[in-house]
């Protein structure tokens, strides 16, 4: 892909498609990273009503530069309240936060994350962070939007513990277990692809692929057979006021690179 | 009430809220007395070995690292750490071998620094061990419900998924709704530990910008050590009393320590020296490298002060004030690497 478009590179893309993904006047919860950057490419493109809200308590900040964590001050400048993660979490338990965007480590075709172990629990062969607010976000947001590199590795079938809750094991799991309604994964976006959910299955199903990715590309990069919906777009490719943006928003490079 | 389900993790820090109630009754003066005190006496008296200990602040934001650094000197044992979003503490304190169990909301990584290798070493070979798994809100609510002096807090987040299942929580059917709720305990922290801009000799701790999920856990712990940018007279406090985030009845010491959350970042103060945490997450790769490093900035150091100094003193934290205020660029070892 880099070969045939030069100008922009994979992560400069997916951080303009998770962009685009979030709507003007609405609230959007963000974790460290890619959802970060995208959140405030989209508040300084198309969404200037956007709310960015970060789980230790930054309420509708003008983020002027790509913060380092989810708590530093970039979280709260020039913004409408420093408050507190009980103040975030219960608006989030409320009905008040529209989106969740996280990353993952490993996710299933249901969208279930798994960002605590690999291999057994009681013996991990690899331990990573655990939930932080993702279980949080996944569990309570309006919709839940989710980042995730995709491979045969990290694409699994099933995870081997759910750190996040996606759709569990089909439809009404996530109601039976008595999580509020109408809630879930709603996109994941990886550096091939855009996902929804079938409706009728609550699997990933792709929606789009970035320029220059078949579907095939997309198969092979999954350790599960991968539904495909019936109209299948292609992403736009970054245009350079959004790259321009994109390296005024991290001129470090700490997640879009130099 | 109609139980579904019991997570397997193992409850730690819970206590029934008439013992506390008496506990709180019996230990906790409601006198205006001044708590200043050095930080060596704070953790003599009020960090003992087993204790459940819990940081205030979150990640790598204003966290009381002159204690991190004091609890290593005195080489305290077999601590319980609250995971609450722990970072570069809970790497330092399970590396240095000071914590060996640990609940679980977030740690052995650093956001966007990558993962931390001396705590991850010591989960994954067993020398730290996870007591149970929770979410960020999640240990956040323990808070409240300590705070609040109820049992358990209800909440509509972790159901359905593993983190649950190795938690210490319950799922019991609302009597109301009908539906599945999840019910976190309370939890009562031995010791918490804040750093903050300014407080009273009393222990009226006022903190700038967010609270992450200080107000509650302040009100949970049993004992509580603030360490203060700067100690300031009563009338400052009285001046602005909305600021106040932790009263004086709830706080058993009061340290002034200057540039007391280095390397972490303390908001409108000074921003996170990546440099330094960067050293760490390189030389911890290995356990000697740990060894020299606690060696070189803890065991070695007399105190804090000679700490600061050591990294770079009033240069140092010129730069870093400047980045907090964007005057000037991060300038990180792992972004190089990036």
């Amino acid at each position: 892909m880099t070969a045939s478009h030069p100008a922009y590179t994979a992560m400069e893309l997916m951080a303009c498609v998770a962009a685009r993904m979030l709507e003007d006047r609405r609230t959007v919860l963000v974790g460290t990273g890619l959802p970060m950057i995208g959140a405030i490419l989209a508040q300084r493109m198309h969404a200037p009503g956007l709310v960015i809200i970060f789980e230790a308590g930054g309420v509708g900040p003008r983020v002027p530069t790509l913060p380092v964590s989810v708590g530093d001050s970039r979280t709260f400048y020039h913004a409408s309240a420093a408050s507190s993660m009980h103040n975030v979490m219960s608006a989030c338990q409320a009905g008040y936060v529209d989106f969740g965007f996280l990353g993952g480590a490993m996710m299933d075709r249901y969208g279930n994350l798994n960002t605590t172990v690999i291999g057994p629990w009681e013996a991990p062969e690899v331990r990573l962070p655990g939930s932080g607010g993702a279980n949080d976000v996944g569990s309570l947001a309006q919709r839940t939007m989710i980042i995730i590199r995709q491979d045969t590795r990290r694409f699994v079938e099933r995870v081997n513990f759910i750190t996040t809750p996606g759709y569990i094991d089909g439809p009404g799991a996530r109601e039976r277990a008595g999580l509020p309604a109408g809630t879930g994964p709603y996109r994941v976006l990886t550096q091939l692809a855009v996902f929804d959910f079938d409706e009728s299955t609550k699997q990933l199903r792709l929606r789009a692929t970035h320029p220059g990715v078949s579907v095939a590309e997309v198969q092979a990069a999954s350790g599960f057979k991968i539904q495909v919906a019936d109209t299948l777009e292609v992403n736009a490719p970054p245009t350079e006021e959004e790259r321009r943006l994109l390296h005024e928003i991290d001129p470090a490079g700490m997640v879009i690179g130099k | 009430m109609e139980m579904l389900e019991q997570g397997r993790g193992e409850l730690i820090g819970w206590h029934d809220p008439d013992e506390n109630r008496r506990w709180v009754l019996e230990n906790k003066s409601r006198e205006l007395r001044d708590k200043r005190m050095s930080v060596p006496q704070a953790v003599r008296e009020f960090v003992h070995d087993g204790d459940y200990l819990a940081m205030g602040g979150f990640g790598h934001i204003r966290v009381a690292m002159a204690v991190v650094y004091e609890i290593i000197r005195q080489r305290r044992q077999h601590l319980v750490l609250a995971g609450k979003t722990a970072v570069h503490d809970a790497d330092l304190l399970i590396g240095s071998g000071c914590v060996d169990r640990i609940e679980v909301a977030y740690a052995f990584a650093q956001e966007l620094r990558g993962l931390s290798p001396a705590s991850r070493r010591a989960v994954e070979s067993g020398a730290c061990r996870v007591v149970g798994e929770i979410s960020n809100a999640g240990y956040q609510w323990r808070f409240l419900a300590g705070m609040l002096g109820v049992p358990f807090i209800p909440s509509r987040n972790m159901l359905g998924s593993d983190t649950f299942t190795h938690s210490a929580c319950k799922v019991a059917r609302d009597p109301w709704s009908g539906k599945p709720v999840c019910l976190i305990p309370a939890a009562y922290p031995d010791v918490a530990v804040f750093h903050v801009p300014r407080c009273d000799m009393y222990g009226n701790a006022q903190i700038d910008g967010i609270l992450i999920m200080d107000w509650e856990l302040a009100r949970a712990a049993r004992r509580v050590i603030i360490t203060a940018e700067e100690i300031v007279a009563h009338e400052v406090i009285q001046e602005r009393p909305w600021l106040t985030a932790i009263p004086f009845y709830v706080v058993d010491a009061v340290c002034e320590v200057p540039f007391g959350a280095h390397p972490t970042t303390m908001p409108y103060l000074y921003y996170f020296d990546e440099e330094h945490i960067g050293e760490w997450l390189d030389v911890s790769k290995t356990p000697e490298g740990t060894r020299d490093y606690l060696d070189r900035y803890v065991y070695n150091m007399s105190d804090f002060a000679a700490y600061l100094e050591h990294i770079g003193g009033a240069t140092k934290r010129a730069y870093l004030e400047d980045v907090e205020h964007l005057r000037q660029p991060l300038r990180a070892p792992w972004l190089q690497k990036k």
